[in-house]
C-alpha cells in the first residue's frame, strides 16, 4: 500500500493547496511513511465497536431563537483582505461568454 | 519592596502581596516588563508584547483602588496567553503567516473571564503554527528556546507559554492542549501544566485545530496556581456547544489534604516500554514511590491499546484539522495572495503562501484519510479504536482513582533533532495523546532533573471532571518534594 504522486496531487487539489514539485515529492515520501505507521490500527479488532466522534455524547445543543448581540458589519469586515459596501470582495467568478 | 523579587513569586504569593496593598499594579507591570526585556532576547517566548496597554490598565487599577482594596483573585496579575486564543484588539496570529495581521473583534470566553477580573495581559505567546507541533520549531516567526538550556526546544505547541512561565516572564499563562501541547512543554520547561477534561473549559475563541480534542488550560509555577487559574476559566459557556454543564468546585479546597490515604493510583506497564529514556524512567519510578509513601495505594494496571494512540490521533486530529483549516480561503480574514488569475487560483495560492510545511502536511494527511475510498479504512477505523481506548480507561478507573505515567519519553531535545522526521516528532507525544482521545483531565508537574540538568515531568491522569482529585494528588507530591525551588539561570 502506497500513496502515489498522482494521489498526492489529487489530494492537494481537494485541499486547495498549490504544491511545488519539491513539496509534492517530499509529501509523497512523508505521507507514505506516516500511513505505513498508521497501518498498525488494523491489528486492533474493532468489529461491532461504535465509533467515537466526541467523548461527551452530546447531540445537538439548541438555544431559544431570539436575537442576540452580534458583530457589526464593520467589525465583521474589519479583517477582510478586500471589502466593499458591506460585502467581502472576491475575484470575478462568472466569466463573460 | 524590591521590584526585582516580584517576578519570582507564584501567582498565589503575588495575589497576597497585591491584596494586602504591599505592591501596586504599576509596580507589578514595571517589574515584569523589566524581566521580559532582560530575558526575552534569549527565550523568545512572545509573539506580541502588550506593554502600553498593561501599563495603562495598571494605572487605572491603582487609581480606582486608592484607599479601598476590593480585589478579584486575578486583579493585576500579569498573565500570558497563547497566540491561538482570541484577544479583542490584540493581534492573534497562531504563529502563522496566514493570520499575521489578524486582530480579533472579540475575546475568547477564557480571556473575557480574565478581563472581567482585571488581569494584566503581558503578551501573546509563541507556538507551533496552528498548535501543530511539539517544539515551536513550526512557528512562522522563529522558535522559542528552553530557559533551562537555550540549545534545546521548550516543547510545544504551547512552548512560548511554558518558557515564559519558567523564565519568570509572566506569573502564569494559558495554553491549549490537543495531544499534549500543555503538558509536554510544561515537562520540558520544569513547570506545571494542566489539560482539563474535554468540555470543562470553553473553547469559544480558541482557534480550532482538532475540535474533539482541543482544550485550554493553565501553565503555572506550581499546583496551587494551576488550581487558581483553572477555577477562573472553567465552566459552562452557551457559546461553546461542547462545553459541559457541570458545576465547578472550589479547586483550592482540594489542596487542603496533604496525604494520599485511600487514593488508588494505577501504573500502566505500557507507559514504561521501549523508547523511554532511563533517566526519565528512574525519576518517574522514584516519584511513584513518593506517592506510595504519602499513603497512595499503588497498583499495576493494563492499557494495551496505548500502542494505537499515536496512529489514532494522527488520523483523527489531521482529519479534523483539514476541515477546520478550510476556512482560510483568503476571503473573510487573513492572508490573500496578491497574485491570482481567478477564484480557484486565489484559494490555491493563498493557502500555499499562508501555511507552513507542517500545517500543509497535516491538511494533506487529513484530506487523504477523509477522501472517498479511504474514509472507512482510516478515519472510521481510528474512531473505532478511539472507542477502545476510552473503554480501557473507563475500566481502569473502576479500580483506580488516578493513573501515573511519564509525560514524555525524553527530556527536551535539541533544535533540528526531530524536525526533519515528522513521524519521530509525532512519537514524542506518545504518553500524552491518550488523555485527549479519551477526553480525560491530566496534569504534568516536575519530578526531577536529568544529569544534564534538564527537567523531567510526572503525569497524573484522572476521571472526567475530577480535576480536584488530580490537583490533590499533584499538590501532595509537590509539597513533599523540592523540585519547584530550582529555577533556570537563563543564559
Amino acid at each position: 500500500m502506497a500513496i502515489t504522486k498522482q494521489e498526492v496531487e489529487k489530494v492537494a487539489r481537494l485541499a486547495r493547496l498549490a504544491l511545488s514539485e519539491a513539496e509534492t515529492t517530499a509529501f509523497s515520501q512523508q505521507l507514505n511513511q506516516i500511513l505505513v505507521y498508521v497501518q498498525k490500527l488494523k491489528t486492533f479488532s474493532t468489529e461491532d465497536v461504535e465509533p467515537t466522534s466526541t467523548v461527551l455524547g452530546e447531540t445537538n445543543v439548541f438555544r431559544p431563537d431570539q436575537v442576540q448581540a452580534s458583530l457589526s458589519p464593520e467589525q465583521a469586515l474589519g479583517n477582510a483582505p478586500d471589502a466593499e459596501a458591506s460585502c467581502f470582495r472576491v475575484p470575478k467568478i462568472i466569466q463573460e461568454s | 519592596m524590591a521590584l526585582t523579587a516580584l517576578h519570582k513569586m507564584t501567582l498565589a504569593e503575588l495575589q497576597r502581596k497585591f491584596t494586602a496593598g504591599d505592591v501596586t499594579a504599576t509596580e507589578i507591570v514595571r517589574a515584569y516588563f523589566l524581566r521580559v526585556a532582560h530575558v526575552e532576547p534569549k527565550v523568545n517566548a512572545y509573539l506580541t508584547q502588550c506593554k502600553e496597554a498593561a501599563v495603562a490598565q495598571a494605572e487605572r487599577l491603582d487609581q480606582s483602588l486608592k484607599g479601598w482594596r476590593k480585589t478579584t483573585p486575578l486583579m493585576a496579575m500579569p498573565l500570558a496567553v497563547k497566540d491561538n486564543i482570541c484577544t479583542e484588539g490584540v493581534r492573534t496570529t497562531c504563529a502563522s503567516r496566514m493570520l499575521e495581521s489578524f486582530v480579533p473583534p472579540y475575546d475568547a470566553t477564557v480571556v473575557a473571564k480574565l478581563r472581567a477580573q482585571n488581569y494584566l495581559l503581558v503578551g501573546k505567546t509563541n507556538l507551533d503554527e496552528f498548535a501543530m507541533g511539539s517544539s515551536t520549531e513550526n512557528s512562522a516567526y522563529g522558535a522559542s528556546r528552553n530557559p533551562w538550556n537555550v540549545q534545546t526546544v521548550p516543547g510545544g505547541s504551547s512552548g512560548g507559554s511554558a518558557a515564559a512561565v519558567a523564565a519568570d516572564e509572566c506569573v502564569a499563562a494559558l495554553g491549549s492542549d490537543t495531544g499534549g501541547s500543555i503538558r509536554q512543554p510544561a515537562a520540558f520547561c520544569g513547570v506545571v501544566g494542566l489539560k482539563p477534561t474535554y468540555g470543562r473549559v470553553s473553547r469559544y475563541g480558541l482557534v480550532a485545530f482538532a475540535s474533539s480534542l482541543d482544550q485550554i488550560g493553565p501553565i503555572t509555577k506550581d499546583v496551587t496556581d494551576a488550581a487558581i487559574l483553572l477555577g477562573a476559566i472553567a465552566g459552562h459557556d452557551p457559546r461553546d456547544s461542547t462545553s459541559a454543564n457541570v458545576p465547578v468546585p472550589d479547586y483550592l479546597k482540594a489542596l487542603k489534604r496533604k496525604d494520599l490515604k485511600r487514593l488508588k493510583v494505577g501504573v500502566p506497564a505500557e507507559y514504561f516500554a521501549d523508547g523511554l529514556d532511563p533517566e526519565v524512567e528512574q525519576a518517574v519510578r522514584t516519584a511513584i514511590e513518593g506517592l506510595r509513601e504519602l499513603g497512595a495505594d499503588i497498583r499495576e494496571i493494563k492499557l494495551p491499546t496505548t500502542d494505537a494512540a499515536v496512529a489514532t490521533y494522527y488520523v483523527i486530529a489531521t482529519a479534523e484539522a483539514s476541515s477546520n483549516l478550510a476556512r482560510y480561503d483568503g476571503v473573510k480574514f487573513g492572508l490573500r495572495t496578491s497574485d491570482s488569475k481567478d477564484l480557484l487560483d486565489m484559494y490555491l495560492r493563498t493557502r500555499a503562501e499562508g501555511f507552513g510545511p507542517e500545517v500543509k502536511r497535516r491538511i494533506m494527511l487529513g484530506t487523504y484519510v477523509l477522501s472517498a475510498g479511504y474514509y472507512d479504512a482510516y478515519y472510521g477505523k481510528a474512531q473505532a479504536v478511539r472507542t477502545l481506548i476510552r473503554r480501557e480507561f473507563d475500566a481502569a478507573f473502576e479500580t483506580v482513582d488516578l493513573i501515573v505515567t511519564p509525560v514524555t519519553p525524553t527530556t527536551a531535545f535539541k533544535f533540528g533533532e526531530k524536525s526533519q522526521d515528522p513521524l519521530q516528532m509525532y512519537l514524542s507525544d506518545i504518553y500524552t495523546i491518550s488523555a485527549n482521545l479519551a477526553g480525560l483531565p491530566a496534569i504534568s508537574l516536575p519530578c526531577g532533573f536529568s544529569k544534564a540538568g534538564m527537567p523531567i515531568g510526572l503525569q497524573l491522569i484522572g476521571r472526567p471532571f475530577e480535576e480536584d482529585t488530580l490537583l490533590r494528588g499533584a499538590h501532595a507530591y509537590e509539597q513533599a518534594t523540592t523540585w519547584r525551588s530550582k529555577k533556570p539561570l537563563v543564559r
